[in-house]
């Protein structure tokens, strides 16, 4: 999109231009959001300790300035599995949101521009799938694909995507009709152009926001999948299982659920903050 | 936008929903981690019950050569030590309980119901000719007497007078020969146990007595009449409306929920049972089972982890008891790589038996190395010292180096996941294989996946799980022959398919006991599997009851619990 010529308009609506938005609840979301997402980038090249050895006499530890948050039923440092499956759930999750993104931006501007037989096929397509609770609809893709990291990336990227595409297409259907596009249209801009340089850089600013919403339910779909038992399998740390592991033990080591249970809002809080404060920012513009 | 109401009101919903979902963590199985709009379901595939088209029967009744899929875990319970207070001083009749269950069960049929987890509750509703008692011995029920003829070929049974159905119908030869033939197959050709097949002919001397003659001597044989007596003709009614002679009648089955026992007040044991009512609850899983009991809606529960025992300690009396199970890390001897026994005793060395013990089950198990019980004294022969207690890495790497692995491979240990035990055993497992350079990952599957898929259709590498047995050393060695139905880890060994005719033709207990022996040495040296122990069983029981037994079988008699206040 670099160096294309364009009016005003698109201009100011690069989030990340001319519009961050300056108030309490962006910079709190960015402050949270960042830690943990250094954390988790952090614990994929290191972690204090191991995030797999065992140690029976470390069984239980409570949070000593050795194991900040104490250790697991297994002696592990829960610090560490923290950070690791920090690094889990955010890394999941961003390839849940590109994918579901990407599909959505792809097929809601198609649906919404053109419309059609196609656009009613696909938007029937979104009522089916929105019809069924998502949670439902992910434990049936992993019982066809079994679960594992891969599977719950493909199926929460599946049941999330028609959120996208109805968000995308309701801004092209705007759009489309737009004095800009209809100058370019007349002047015999391809399609193709249009749909991509000239209406979809307007509409980023709404689909940030929903991008971060987005983000913030695949953390709470892998972990809950994860915390089922039928999303990241044990021994590798996530969130979520860490929690269903932790319930376990909530009288021998309170600090395990506490912690990890902490994290999960912590971070879940974050991109809250972080949407709240970008949509905060678009409407006072 | 759809979404932008999302802002304010759905941060304060996000934020609630985390931290309820962290103050009820344990509360429900899909507690935490959903977003707001995805509360509405729930796994519902753990247990749903399974009707087993015909083949075999309940572990309580069978013995040795059956197919039947008694596999179990952490929790079976049984054994001896403690026991919970057994004084008959001040007994209360009266009053119910709830006890938790961790699957549902798959028929109500005696003769057709597979899991040990449905013959432990089955046991309350049925009786065969003869029964187990808390010492492992056999006593009579539905027979007051039996006598084996000389050869071994018939047995005589005399029945008690006056056993009632839970019907109100008295318990007559006609009854009896009509459920040893529809156990044995000769009503229909489909024999539901393959102990009993042996059956040739079921005879009624007179009212009060049977004769069975079977085609081949074997001593271990009478074990196998526990199967249940069911009314003549009742036939499939009995998975609808289970009809026994139990100390407890059936009232009401509801699938994932439980089953509900009422006190057959016409029970021929004098004075049992105590209770009006049982309640069998099927507890998700050991957390939820952990809360249940402390909020007191469960009143007994069999499978607790050590540290939920240490959890009760004081509000409950715990109790800790060897489980009849063996937990072993049972491989596929017919896949690749695992077919290569120095693959499979490469595994072996590399685990480590003393810390699996010490992780999972607080140090509590007994540590195997074969397929037998310790518990089954003079048939039990400790080969503890063939691959240590403790892992050799060295030794384990070099044999993979033979096998032509130095750098490792691949293996995928599949687990039922409802079993917290063995999901534990398999993470510290992955561990142990890890430094021995196997890369191991675990695939988590419910428990009705691993009956069908690991058990019965043998798709699988490695897998984690205890079987269960009953009281006679043949039940836990027959799986091991090359043709066995039950044979799911695909062992093949000649030398031991010959042992094992040879154990069955004998009718020596000494000489039988020794084979058993040698059968465990072939299967440990041939590293049919890692056997790695039989855990302890932590069983919490409500302070205000008494009377509860311990048997050396999977079952859970309630009828001689009381309430002491």
């Amino acid at each position: 999109m670099k160096g294309e010529r364009s009016g005003a308009k698109w201009k100011k609506s690069i989030p990340w231009k001319s519009s961050i938005p300056y108030n309490k609840y962006f910079l709190a979301g960015l402050i949270m959001t960042g830690l943990a997402v250094a954390l988790g980038v952090v614990g994929f090249f290191w972690t204090p300790y191991s995030t797999t050895a065992m140690s029976a006499s470390e069984k239980f530890d409570p949070p000593s300035l050795l194991h900040i948050f104490g250790t697991d039923n297994f002696g592990r440092d829960i610090f560490s599995r923290v950070m690791k499956g920090l690094g889990t759930t955010i890394g999941i999750s961003s390839l849940v949101v590109l994918i579901s993104g990407s599909t959505g931006i792809l097929l809601g501007a198609l649906t919404g521009y053109f419309g059609g037989i196609a656009d009613e096929i696909v938007m029937r397509i979104t009522d089916a799938v929105n019809g069924f609770p998502s949670i439902l609809l992910t434990l049936v893709i992993i019982s066809l694909l079994g679960s594992g990291r891969q599977n719950v990336i493909i199926s929460l990227g599946i049941v999330f995507v028609p959120s996208y595409v109805r968000m995308v297409r309701s801004q092209y259907l705007k759009l489309r009709d737009a004095d800009y596009i209809r100058r370019a249209r007349l002047l015999g801009v391809k399609d193709f152009r249009i749909l991509f340089v000239h209406i979809l850089p307007n509409i980023f600013s709404v689909f940030w926001v929903s991008v971060m919403i987005g983000f913030n339910n695949a953390i709470l779909a892998e972990s809950g999948m994860s915390y089922l038992g039928i999303g990241v399998q044990p021994p590798e740390a996530s969130l979520g299982n860490m929690l269903s592991d932790a319930q376990g033990y909530l009288q021998a080591a309170p600090w395990y659920a506490l912690f990890v249970g902490m994290s999960i809002v912590w971070v879940v809080l974050g991109f809250s903050l972080f949407g709240e404060g970008i949509r905060r920012g678009k409407v006072s513009e | 936008m759809k979404r932008s109401f999302h802002g304010k009101k759905g941060l304060c919903v996000l934020l609630v929903t985390a931290l309820l979902g962290m103050a009820v963590l344990g509360g429900c199985a899909d507690g935490t981690g959903e977003s707001s709009e995805d509360n509405s379901s729930k796994e519902s595939t753990t247990e749903s019950t399974q009707p087993d088209s015909g083949q075999s029967d309940a572990s309580t009744e069978s013995n040795d050569s059956e197919e039947s899929t008694e596999v179990q875990e952490s929790g079976e319970e049984s054994g001896s030590e403690g026991g919970s207070a057994s004084g008959q001083a001040g007994d209360m009749y009266g009053g119910s309980i709830v006890v938790g269950v961790q699957q549902d069960i798959d028929s109500l049929d005696p003769h057709k119901a597979t899991a040990a987890g449905t013959s432990e509750i089955l046991f309350n509703v049925f009786e065969g000719l003869v029964k187990p008692d808390e010492n492992g011995n056999l006593i009579n029920a539905v027979a007051s007497d039996y006598t084996i003829s000389e050869d071994g070929l018939v047995y005589t049974f005399t029945l008690r007078e006056n056993v009632k159905f839970h019907n109100g119908n008295v318990v007559t030869a006609e009854d009896v020969k009509y459920s040893l033939e529809r156990v044995s197959g000769l009503l229909d050709g489909t024999p539901l146990s393959s102990t009993l097949n042996a059956i040739e002919s079921v005879d009624i001397i007179d009212e009060k007595t049977v004769q069975v003659t079977v085609g081949s001597a074997n001593t271990e044989l009478i074990y196998s009449f526990v199967a249940a007596i069911i009314p003549a003709g009742s036939g499939e009614g009995e998975a609808v409306d289970p009809i026994g002679t139990g100390p407890f009648s059936f009232v009401s089955y509801k699938p994932q929920e439980g089953i509900v026992l009422a006190k057959n007040p016409d029970y021929w044991q004098e004075g049992l049972p105590y209770l009006d009512q049982v309640e069998f609850k099927i507890s998700g899983s050991a957390d939820t089972a952990l809360l249940e009991l402390q909020g007191g809606t469960i009143d007994f529960y069999a499978y607790l982890t050590d540290s939920q025992a240490q959890a009760l300690q004081g509000s409950h009396q715990v109790v800790s008891s060897p489980s009849n199970a063996v937990q072993a890390l049972y491989l596929n001897n017919a896949v690749e790589p695992l077919n290569d026994v120095r693959v499979r005793q490469a595994i072996s060395y590399a685990i480590d038996k003393e810390e699996i013990n010490n992780f999972v089950g607080g140090g509590k198990g007994t540590l195997i190395s074969s397929a037998m019980l310790p518990t089954l004294k003079e048939n039990y022969v400790d080969l503890n010292d063939t691959y240590g207690t403790t892992a050799n890495v060295e030794k384990a790497k070099e044999l993979l180096a033979d096998a032509g692995y130095p750098d490792g491979f691949d293996l995928e240990i599949t687990v039922p996941s409802n079993y917290e035990i063995h999901m534990q055993t398999g993470e510290v497992v992955v561990e142990q294989l890890k430094a021995a350079g196997i890369r191991a990952t675990i695939k988590a599957v419910e428990w009705s996946t691993w009956l069908d898929e690991t058990y019965k259709g043998r798709q699988y590498e490695a897998t984690i799980v205890s079987l269960t047995c009953d009281m006679t050393p043949g039940y836990l060695m027959n799986r091991f022959q090359t043709d066995s139905k039950k044979n799911f880890i695909n062992f093949s060994s000649a030398e031991y398919d010959e042992v094992y005719t040879r154990t069955q033709a004998t009718l020596d207990p000494a000489e039988k006991a020794e084979c058993y022996k040698e059968l465990q040495k072939i299967l440990c040296d041939e590293a049919g599997s890692v056997f790695i122990q039989v855990a302890s069983n932590q069983t919490a029981i409500s302070k205000k009851l008494a009377g509860y037994k311990f048997y050396p079988v999977y079952v859970q008699d309630m009828s001689t619990v009381y309430f002491t206040e």
